[in-house]
């Protein structure tokens, strides 16, 4: 019951041995994430935590040890040349942490990606996690039950926020996958509606947006046409100066385009039920889902 | 990162695409040398700020128009006199308008025609994208509202680049035909190579002109550049004007916070960008107005969340502060101490409303009660920006 990442996932995490690869990859650990690899180029040979090897490339990791999914913390100067040598090794899933990727980087790696069969997710986010299952990412594991819910957001604690609220009312979720706040992602709001309208387990959808670009205007009209499951949406900024980068380096209104109202509109015309304040997120999706 | 006119017209330059000729003085000595470096006649003045609709700007002592033709001289160095030094509003400075720092004084040109010509990104293919109109000197937001017609785009392959024919359609679309043609064509590539390697996120000339002696240049210049970029280009870095940002933002960038500021009185400190989007929103729904956009971070420590109660206090229009974190991967006791401590080092005046949720909530709210200091607790994102909407109103 999940998209993308389940129990059979073979992890690798590329840049395992730095601060936030070590200390975010124990946390997967812990998890029960299926980590079979890691990757710092120069350290192959040395074992992580006396149980993951490490290798020097994606490539020999992958066939060692059958790693079949990447997650990147590598630092953001090297992080597209990372995600490349991914896809090169054919991981079908990679998951990239990093903020800060230039933006004329990532333009290259997303036409590169278009041309291979796999998945990115990121960069710029939380990751993705199959409660009980894998967690590839930073989002702390506890918050997560197990259940029917697909949670797809550009933001991570906001994310947080919405599967806190699922949680607590009993309702648990299918996957959650956090697709991050730049200009260029892999994973779009569309390809994650459409992940979960196919996938049989997951009941109900929840998609948290913000302002900047129109993916959430897309991924409405692709609702409107294609899901017939329940959808709630969250659209954050509706405060946002124009012309202001918040936080995100993709959260921007330029010239008119992007701003929360355009969105909020275009979920609704889709008939999304869409939630007027942060804290009642999951209550909103609870008016048009019974589980 | 947003850098002046000038300094984009010195990059045009580098790049070879042609720009009436110009010099800037950043004080009245500098004036006369300025002046002088140009030939006589008709000239323009034109203050240096980050904003546009300088043209029709007033200045806060009543001096009309940031951006002046002058018949003499005479009449553009006591122009300038009257720019320098003195605040421009617009309609994209706000009210409080902004200071100028620089007068740049540039040779006039005789215009025939006037056009627009941008590269940005386009986030819908995830391409660059260069946005052509034969409509000039006017918001392209108002051409693509009312006329899209006159409106030429070319979607640019990111590894391949800008292709030359690529360029001809840029200038057959702009309508030019034989020496301006082949002038305009080489300006379209220039202008894609200076896009590409300073990683700028937005390049736009409005308005590029054909001169009534036939030849096309560059009559404005405007320049953004990717801030994630920056670090491969300490000569464009050092481009950055700090008089054109708020002073509280840039002691915030200095300790790793991502503040904004705004206009009202309700601070606010999160931990992660949406959720701090989304508590300014939560604050207007119940009727209060968000002083700042403020993001610790994932990881914040108690020296930042001091740092970040110093910047929100600075700020004369607060009269109250909402806290809220989603302890994830960091624990919220952890927070809460880190929270005490700053309210501690830090005189908090204001009515201080805090909420928590995530790992180890329990233990965090027992530190904040326990701690005497006067902090309202709040039970959920919604609980929380009632509270301090009603705190704020009854002070």
């Amino acid at each position: 019951m999940s998209v993308l990442v389940n129990k059979n996932t073979r992890v690798v995490v590329q840049g395992i041995t730095g601060n936030n690869g070590t200390f975010h990859s124990r946390q997967c650990l812990e998890y029960g994430t299926n980590i079979v690899a890691g990757v710092t180029p120069g350290k192959g040979g040395q074992v992580f935590d006396d149980k993951v090897p490490v290798f020097d490339s994606v490539g020999q990791a992958a066939a060692e040890t059958g790693a079949n999914a990447s997650l990147i913390f590598v630092p953001p100067a090297f992080a597209a040349d990372s995600i490349l040598e991914a896809v090169d090794a054919g991981m079908e899933v990679i998951v990239c942490i990093t903020e800060g990727i230039p933006t004329r980087d990532m333009a290259e790696v997303k036409q590169l990606l278009e041309k291979s069969s796999s998945v990115l997710i990121g960069p710029n986010c939380p990751g993705i996690i199959t409660p009980g299952e894998c967690k590839m990412g930073i989002m702390p594991g506890y918050i997560h039950v197990p259940g029917k819910v697909g949670v797809v957001s550009r933001s991570g604690t906001l994310t947080y926020e919405a599967v806190w609220q699922l949680t607590v009312r009993g309702h648990g979720q299918s996957t959650c996958i956090g697709i991050g706040g730049d200009p260029i992602i892999g994973t779009t709001h569309i390809d994650a509606v459409k992940l979960f309208n196919a996938d049989p387990e997951t009941e109900a959808i929840i998609l948290i947006g913000e302002i900047g670009g129109t993916a959430e205007e897309e991924a409405a009209a692709y609702i409107k046409d294609h899901v017939n499951k329940p959808v709630a949406a969250f659209i954050a900024g509706m405060t946002a100066p124009p012309g202001r980068r918040m936080g995100h380096a993709g959260a921007i209104v330029c010239g008119g385009s992007g701003t929360a109202e355009a969105k909020i509109a275009a979920l609704k015309d889709a008939g999304i039920a869409v939630a007027e304040t942060p804290s009642v997120i999951a209550e909103t999706l609870l008016t048009v889902y019974s589980g | 990162m947003n850098i002046h006119e000038y300094q984009a017209k010195a990059l045009f330059e580098q790049y070879g695409i042609p720009t009436p000729k110009g010099q800037i003085a950043q004080n009245p000595e500098e004036f006369e040398d300025a002046v002088n470096t140009l030939s006589d006649g008709t000239m323009v003045v034109k203050s240096q700020i980050h904003a546009g609709g300088r043209g029709k700007g007033v200045f806060t002592d009543g001096f009309q128009g940031g951006v002046k033709v002058l018949a003499s001289k005479e009449e553009a160095l006591e122009a300038g006199g009257r720019m320098l030094g003195n605040t421009l509003v617009t309609h994209q400075t706000g009210p409080a308008g902004r200071k100028v720092g620089t007068v740049y004084f540039t040779e006039a040109s005789e215009i025939a025609k006037e056009y627009y010509l941008a590269i940005l990104l386009d986030r819908a293919t995830a391409r660059p994208v260069i946005v052509a109109s034969t409509e000039g000197g006017v918001e392209i937001e108002r051409v693509a509202a009312e006329s899209p017609e006159k409106i030429t785009r070319v979607f640019i392959d990111p590894i391949l680049g800008l292709m030359p024919y690529q360029a001809r359609q840029v200038a057959l679309g702009l309508g030019f035909s034989g020496t301006a043609f082949r002038q305009a064509v080489k300006i379209v590539m220039a202008l894609y190579k200076l896009f590409h390697e300073t990683d700028a996120s937005l390049v736009e000339i409005n308005p590029l002109i054909l001169t009534k002696e036939g030849d096309v240049e560059a009559l404005d210049a405007k320049m953004g550049f990717d801030d994630n970029a920056l670090f491969r280009h300490s000569e464009i870095a050092a481009l950055r004007d700090l008089n054109e940002e708020d002073p509280k933002e840039i002691e915030a960038s200095k300790h790793s916070l991502n503040y904004i500021a705004l206009d009202g009185n309700i601070a606010c400190m999160v931990n992660g960008a949406g959720l701090a989007m989304a508590t300014m929103d939560i604050i207007k729904h119940y009727g209060g107005n968000p002083a700042n956009f403020l993001d610790v971070g994932g990881g914040a420590t108690e020296e930042q969340v001091t740092q970040a109660f110093k910047i929100i206090l600075s700020d004369p229009k607060v009269e109250g502060i909402l806290v809220n974190i989603f302890g994830g991967i960091m624990k919220c006791d952890v927070i809460a101490a880190g929270i005490i401590g700053a309210a501690k080092s830090v005189h908090i005046d204001v009515p201080l409303v805090v909420r928590l949720e995530g790992t180890n909530v329990d233990k965090g709210k027992q530190l904040l009660a326990e701690s005497g200091l006067s902090i309202t607790s709040a039970d959920s994102l919604g609980d929380a920006a009632e509270k301090i909407v009603q705190l704020v109103t009854a002070s």
